[in-house]
């Protein structure tokens, strides 16, 4: 009955927007072992839209954030239990490949991880091994176009073939965000992208996630109240494993309904 | 509420709302005194009215520094964003009350070089103490962050418009009456007119209150006398 409940929430939740929900969780349950780190979380994200996720160290939402591209499979004695939908389809379906879902779902991450190859291949790699493309120049294509979107070619482009780690960590992590691009994804999860970066280097992140929302459902997870508040328009607040608030970000940061989120948020103990 | 776990933003919103009730405190005094200046026509107090008001620009001026500083240096959130806001916004209220009270004190200095017109005097004392009673109100509905008293001061701005139109009426009585009257009366209802604005500005805060605390814009149309 409660399950029902927070269900319908969920839908209700992201209507007033009238943007079209792209990732639909309905009692989201996760288990590491016998310790449960989520309880029945339910949350709509909205399409083409940055929505972040907040709150205390531990308190679920990178845990969230997996569950969206089923990163949590990889880990040992990890279980999931609910429904998470993307575009109404089940991803936790058995038919459906991690691999393919994750192609859609791209996920970008505290350090930047970009391969030990070139800067050109750390780009093409996903393209060519999804077969994305049937040519040289058509890869070169994409590869330019991706970086382009990261906006990071500028700055690379004469030097495509020297190593991705040879880059400053903004310049790697547009690289990875480029990585992610290339293989036309319709999702992008960061976890906490601009964690290790300089306030340039962030704000270049969250200028190329202003943009990067005009086509893509985004969800970020951050631990800097001022960078949710800047880069999103929908704020989830997790607090011990469970989803305490979710709404518009001006509502959350200007007017939360929950103590927790309030204290949370203007930095009291609670 | 918790506190902090900033010890030091605790305490600076902390001094925001003192200064901000000491404003408050200094500003219900010179309406107080302005029209204590007018009904017992006292020169000194006048004097000392007018003299006094610069320190409510000053404490407008702290305040609004205070904020700006709060604002860069802590970024508040949620209900800490609504109190700073909130207490530059007092403060530019309760600045204006000054400046209002300051022209009530001048008018006051010019009216003991006229013959007095004693009964309506009085109604302008009566109506002054009207709109002290209603500043005292809201600042004390601010200081104890009370919702309930804060509301019952912006209901309750009526009052002081179907006073402010009464006095109108009686003053244009008196001066149809017997011309000699006239400047008197002409100075007597610009009092009456900045009292009534005082009025107003209580009742801007009292609003101002009521999104500090819940966060919501009163939705209601104010409760208005006919406008003169």
């Amino acid at each position: 009955m409660q399950m029902t409940k927070n269900v319908t929430l969920a839908r209700a939740e992201a209507l007033p927007d009238h943007a079209p929900i792209k990732i639909n969780a309905m009692g989201i349950n996760v288990f590491y072992g016998e310790k449960q780190a989520l309880f029945d979380v339910s949350i709509a994200c909205p399409d083409r839209a940055v929505t972040a996720l907040i709150g205390p160290s531990g308190c679920g939402k990178s845990t969230f954030l997996r569950c969206i591209n089923r990163m949590n499979d990889t880990i040992v004695g990890c279980r999931v239990d609910g429904r998470i939908e993307i575009d109404n389809e089940d991803v936790n379906l058995k038919s459906l490949d991690p691999v393919v879902l994750r192609s859609r779902v791209g996920m970008v991450f505290q350090k930047p991880n970009p391969f030990p190859k070139s800067i050109f291949d750390n780009v093409a790699y996903g393209p060519k091994i999804h077969g994305f493309a049937s040519s040289k120049s058509e890869l070169e294509g994409i590869v330019e176009h991706s970086l382009k979107k990261a906006g990071l070619w500028g700055e690379v482009a004469d030097r495509l073939h020297q190593p991705g780690t040879g880059l400053s960590g903004g310049q790697q992590q547009r690289l990875v965000i480029a990585r992610a691009i290339a293989v036309n994804p319709e999702v992008i999860l960061m976890d906490e992208p601009c964690s290790a970066l300089d306030p340039i280097a962030t704000a270049k992140i969250e200028e190329l996630m202003d943009e990067l929302r005009e086509q893509y459902c985004i969800v970020i997870v951050t631990h800097s109240m001022a960078q949710a508040a800047r880069v999103s328009q929908r704020t989830a607040f997790f607090h011990l494993g469970r989803l305490v608030e979710a709404g518009t970000t001006e509502a959350i940061f200007t007017n939360p309904t929950d103590p927790r989120t309030q204290d949370y948020i203007t930095g009291r103990s609670g | 509420m918790s506190e902090h776990i900033v010890k030091s933003y605790e305490d600076e919103l902390t001094q925001l709302a003192a200064e901000v009730a000491r404003m408050g405190g200094l500003a219900e005094a010179q309406v107080a005194s302005a029209v204590d200046a007018v009904a017992r026509r006292d020169v000194a107090l006048s004097e000392a009215v007018v003299g006094r008001d610069e320190r409510l620009d000053l404490l407008e001026i702290d305040i609004e520094k205070r904020c700006i500083r709060l604002i860069a240096l802590r970024q508040p959130m949620a209900n800490d964003l609504r109190r700073t806001l909130a207490a530059i916004k007092i403060a530019g209220n309760l600045e204006r009350c000054g400046d209002l009270a300051k022209s009530i004190a001048k008018r006051a200095l010019v009216l003991t070089e006229t013959e007095p017109v004693t009964p309506l005097t009085r109604s302008i004392e009566r109506m002054g103490k009207l709109v002290a009673d209603r500043l005292r109100e809201v600042l004390d509905a601010y200081t104890t962050s009370d919702l309930s008293r804060a509301t019952a001061v912006w209901q309750r701005d009526q009052e002081v418009d179907e006073h402010y139109n009464s006095l109108f009426r009686e003053l244009l009585t008196y001066m149809m009456g017997d011309p000699r009257t006239i400047t008197p009366c002409a100075h007597l209802l610009f009092v009456a007119k900045n009292l009534e604005r005082i009025g107003d500005h209580a009742t801007n805060i009292a609003e101002i209150i009521h999104y500090e605390i819940t966060g919501e814009t009163i939705a209601a149309p104010r409760p208005k006398g006919a406008a003169i």
